[in-house]
C-alpha cells in the first residue's frame, strides 16, 4: 500500500478522510502484517495460558520442590560413582537413632529441633525419611505414566485409525481390562511378582495404558475425518506417517491432561500398596510403607502419647504432592480447553 | 433404536467381556510361582513330594493350564468356587458372609458422596467465581487428592484418639444390622465416600454452570419462573445426566477403595478378605473375589449405560 493520499477515487470525491488516523487507531485484533505470517501453535498458546494460571504455577512449584528435595535428600551413587553428592536430609533414612551414642532420641519421639518431624516406631528420623521417601513414589509415578501413555498412544491410534475388525478386537480387550479397578489388578500383579521397585512399575503400567488407549482412539476417530488426513493419504503418505505425523499430534491435548492427573493417581496407588504391606520391603522409607508401620500403633493405642507425627507427615507428603499435581493437571486442562472453545481462561484453577 | 433393542444389544456385547474377565482373572493368578500347596510344603517339613502331588490332584491343581481353566470355569458356572485350602471353608460361603459388610460400606460411601456433592455442586455453580465457589473447588480438589488410607488414619487419629467419640474398632461380634453399627460406619463411610463426593462435585459444578448458560434457561427466566424452580427443576435434571455417566467409574473406585479402607478400619468385608487371601496365596478366594469384582463392574457399567439411554434418548441412536 502506498502512502499517498487517496482522497480522490474516480469521480467520487472523499472529504474529511485522513488515512493516517486509521493507521493510528487501535486495531480491533492483535493481528498485524508482521505477525500474520505464521500462526501460533496450539501448544504455545496453551503454554501462554498456563503461565497466567496462578494455581497451576503453585502446583508446579510444589512438585518441583518435592522432587528436588527427594533427589538431593541423600547422595546418589551409581556403579561406585557419586552422581549426586548433596545431602539435605540430616540422617540416613535407615539410621536408628537410639543405636548411635551421640543421640538421645528414642522411639516415637515427638518433633524437636534436632528431629523436626519426630522419630518413628523404630527410632528413625522421620524428617529424613519423608524427604527421601519421595524418591520411590514420584519416580514410579513418572515412569508409569510415561510407559503407559506411550503404549496406550500407539495401541489407541492403531485401533482408531484402522477401524473395522482390528478396532473391534483391540477394543474388546480394552473393555475387558477396564472391568477391573486398576488397584485390584495392581494388587494381584504385585502378589504374583512380589514387591519391589520395578514390580510396582509393572503393577501400575500393565493396567494403566487402558485409559490412554481409549482416549486416543476416540480422538483419532474424529481427527481422521479431516480433509488434511485424506490429503496426506492421497499424496501417498504411509499409514505410519499419517498416524504419527498428522493425527497423533492433534490428539495430544487430552492425553497430556489425563497424563498429568494420572501421575497423582499412580503415586497414591503406589503408596496404597505400600500401606497394604505389598509394595516396597517393610522398613523402606517409602511414604505408604511408613504409614503401614504406624497404623498398628494407632489401632492398638500406643499406651501413652499418640504419635500423630508418624501419621501426619508421611501422609501429608503424599497429599501435598498429589494435590500439587492435580493443580497442574487442572491448569493444563484449562489451558487447552479455553483454546478449543475460544473462551479466555478463567484462571484461578 | 427402541430402548428394548438398545438394552438387548448392550446385554449381548457384555458376553465376550465377561468371558475375557474370567480369562484375565484366571491367567493373572496362575502366573504366580507357587500355589498354596507349595506354600504348605515349604512350612511343613513332614510333607513329601507324593503328598504334594496328591493334594494337587485333590484341588485340581495338576494338569495343563487350559484344562484347569475349563474345570474352574465349569465349576464357577454351577456356583462352585472351590474351597479355602487353609480352613476348608467353601469360598462361596466366605463371600456370602463378607459381602453384606462391603455392600453396607459402599452404599454408605455413595450416599455420603451424593448428599455432600450435589448440593455443594449446585451452590458452587450458582455462585460461580465467587468466594463460595473458590472455596468449594479447593475442597473438592483436596478431596480427589487425599489418599483414602491417610484420610482414614487421620479420622481415626482425630475422631477416636483425640476426641474419643468412637472407639478405634467397632465392638466385635456386633452384627451388621445392629443400629449401633450405623455409628461405626460413619468414619469408614466418609473415608470411602470422599473421593466420590469430590468428583461428583466437580462434574456437577461444571455441567451445571454450562447448562445455566443455555437458551432454555434464559427462556425459563424470561417467562418469569422463580430462579429456584429454574435451577432445581430444569437445570438440575439435565446436569444430573453427567453424574450418571460418572456413576460406573465411581462405583469402580469405591470397590477399589473398599480394599484399602477395610484394612484401615479392620472392617470385616470382602476387601480385607482379599488382602488376607493374597497374603496367604488362597488362589480360589483371590480368583473368586477378582471375578466377582469384574462382573460387578461390568454390570454397573451396563446399568449406567441403560440409565443414560433412558435419561437422554439421543444416545440410543449413536
Amino acid at each position: 500500500m502506498s502512502n499517498e493520499q487517496h482522497t480522490e477515487r474516480g469521480r467520487i470525491r472523499v472529504t474529511g478522510f485522513d488515512p493516517e488516523r486509521v493507521r493510528q487507531r487501535d486495531s480491533l485484533s492483535d493481528w498485524t502484517e508482521e505477525s500474520g505470517g505464521e500462526t501460533e501453535g496450539r501448544f504455545e498458546r496453551a503454554w501462554k495460558r498456563f503461565k497466567r494460571n496462578r494455581t497451576a504455577l503453585i502446583g508446579l512449584f510444589v512438585v518441583a520442590v518435592l522432587t528436588l528435595l527427594a533427589v538431593f535428600a541423600r547422595p546418589i551413587t551409581m556403579m561406585g560413582m557419586t552422581v549426586q553428592p548433596f545431602s539435605i536430609a540430616p540422617y540416613d533414612p535407615t539410621t536408628i537413632m537410639y543405636m548411635s551414642p551421640e543421640s538421645s532420641a528414642g522411639t516415637y519421639d515427638s518433633p524437636t529441633l534436632s528431629h523436626p518431624m519426630g522419630t518413628d516406631g523404630d527410632g528413625r528420623d522421620l524428617f529424613s525419611r519423608v524427604l527421601y521417601g519421595g524418591r520411590y513414589s514420584i519416580s514410579i509415578g513418572f515412569i508409569v505414566v510415561g510407559l503407559s501413555a506411550t503404549f496406550g498412544l500407539v495401541y489407541g491410534a492403531i485401533s482408531g485409525y484402522y477401524g473395522g475388525w482390528t478396532d473391534e478386537i483391540l477394543m474388546r480387550i480394552v473393555d475387558t481390562v477396564y472391568a477391573f479397578p486398576g488397584l485390584i489388578l495392581a494388587l494381584i500383579i504385585v502378589a504374583t511378582l512380589g514387591g519391589g521397585y520395578w514390580q510396582l512399575v509393572a503393577a501400575f503400567a500393565i493396567p494403566g495404558w487402558i485409559t490412554y488407549a481409549r482416549l486416543i482412539r476416540g480422538e483419532v476417530l474424529t481427527i481422521k475425518e479431516n480433509e488434511y488426513v485424506m490429503a496426506a493419504k492421497a499424496l501417498g503418505a504411509r499409514d505410519r506417517s499419517v498416524i504419527f505425523k498428522h493425527i497423533v499430534p492433534n490428539a495430544m491435548p487430552p492425553l497430556i491432561v489425563y497424563g498429568t492427573l494420572n501421575i497423582g493417581t499412580v503415586v497414591i496407588g503406589v503408596a496404597a500398596l505400600g500401606f497394604l504391606g505389598l509394595g516396597m520391603p517393610p522398613g523402606t522409607a517409602e511414604w505408604g510403607t511408613m504409614l503401614d508401620q504406624t497404623r498398628e500403633t494407632l489401632i492398638q493405642g500406643p499406651g501413652g502419647a499418640i504419635p500423630w507425627w508418624a501419621t501426619v507427615f508421611p501422609g501429608g507428603a503424599i497429599f501435598l504432592f498429589v494435590m500439587a499435581m492435580n493443580m497442574i493437571g487442572d491448569g493444563v486442562n484449562d489451558a487447552f480447553d479455553a483454546q478449543e472453545t475460544g473462551i479466555e481462561g478463567q484462571g484461578g484453577g | 433404536m427402541s430402548l428394548r433393542r438398545f438394552i438387548l444389544k448392550r446385554l449381548l456385547s457384555i458376553v465376550p467381556i465377561l468371558f475375557g474377565v474370567s480369562v484375565i482373572t484366571f491367567a493373572l493368578v496362575h502366573l504366580t510361582p507357587g500355589d498354596p500347596i507349595s506354600q504348605m510344603a515349604a512350612t511343613n517339613p513332614h510333607m513329601t513330594a507324593a503328598d504334594e502331588a496328591q493334594m494337587r490332584a485333590r484341588y485340581g491343581l495338576d494338569g495343563p493350564i487350559w484344562e484347569q481353566y475349563l474345570t474352574w470355569m465349569g465349576n464357577v458356572l454351577t456356583g462352585d468356587f472351590g474351597e479355602v485350602v487353609s480352613s476348608g471353608q467353601d469360598v462361596s460361603s466366605v463371600i456370602i458372609a463378607r459381602l453384606p459388610e462391603t455392600i453396607a460400606l459402599g452404599l454408605f460411601g455413595w450416599l455420603f458422596g451424593l448428599l455432600i456433592a450435589i448440593p455443594t455442586g449446585i451452590y458452587a455453580a450458582i455462585k460461580k467465581d465467587q468466594l463460595a465457589d473458590t472455596v468449594s473447588r479447593f475442597v473438592a480438589l483436596s478431596g480427589i487428592s487425599i489418599p483414602n488410607f491417610w484420610l482414614g488414619l487421620m479420622l481415626i487419629l482425630i475422631g477416636a484418639l483425640w476426641l474419643e467419640i468412637w472407639t478405634v474398632l467397632p465392638p466385635s461380634r456386633l452384627p451388621l444390622y445392629h443400629p449401633q453399627m450405623l455409628f461405626y460406619l460413619i468414619l469408614p463411610g466418609i473415608t470411602i465416600g470422599t473421593a466420590a463426593a469430590a468428583s461428583i462435585m466437580r462434574v456437577m459444578r461444571t455441567s451445571m454452570a454450562e447448562e445455566l448458560n443455555k437458551e432454555y434457561v434464559t427462556a425459563a427466566r424470561a417467562k418469569g419462573l422463580p430462579e429456584r424452580q429454574v435451577v432445581l427443576k430444569h437445570v438440575l435434571r439435565n446436569s444430573l445426566i453427567s453424574v450418571v455417566t460418572l456413576a460406573a467409574t465411581l462405583t469402580a473406585s469405591i470397590v477399589a477403595g473398599s480394599v484399602v479402607v477395610e484394612v484401615v478400619f479392620n472392617w470385616p468385608g470382602l476387601g480385607r478378605e482379599f488382602i488376607d487371601a493374597i497374603n496367604q496365596r488362597e488362589i480360589n478366594l483371590i480368583m473368586a473375589i477378582t471375578l466377582f469384582t469384574g462382573v460387578f463392574i461390568v454390570l454397573a457399567n451396563l446399568l449406567a449405560d441403560i440409565l443414560y439411554a433412558v435419561l437422554d434418548p439421543r444416545i440410543r441412536y449413536e
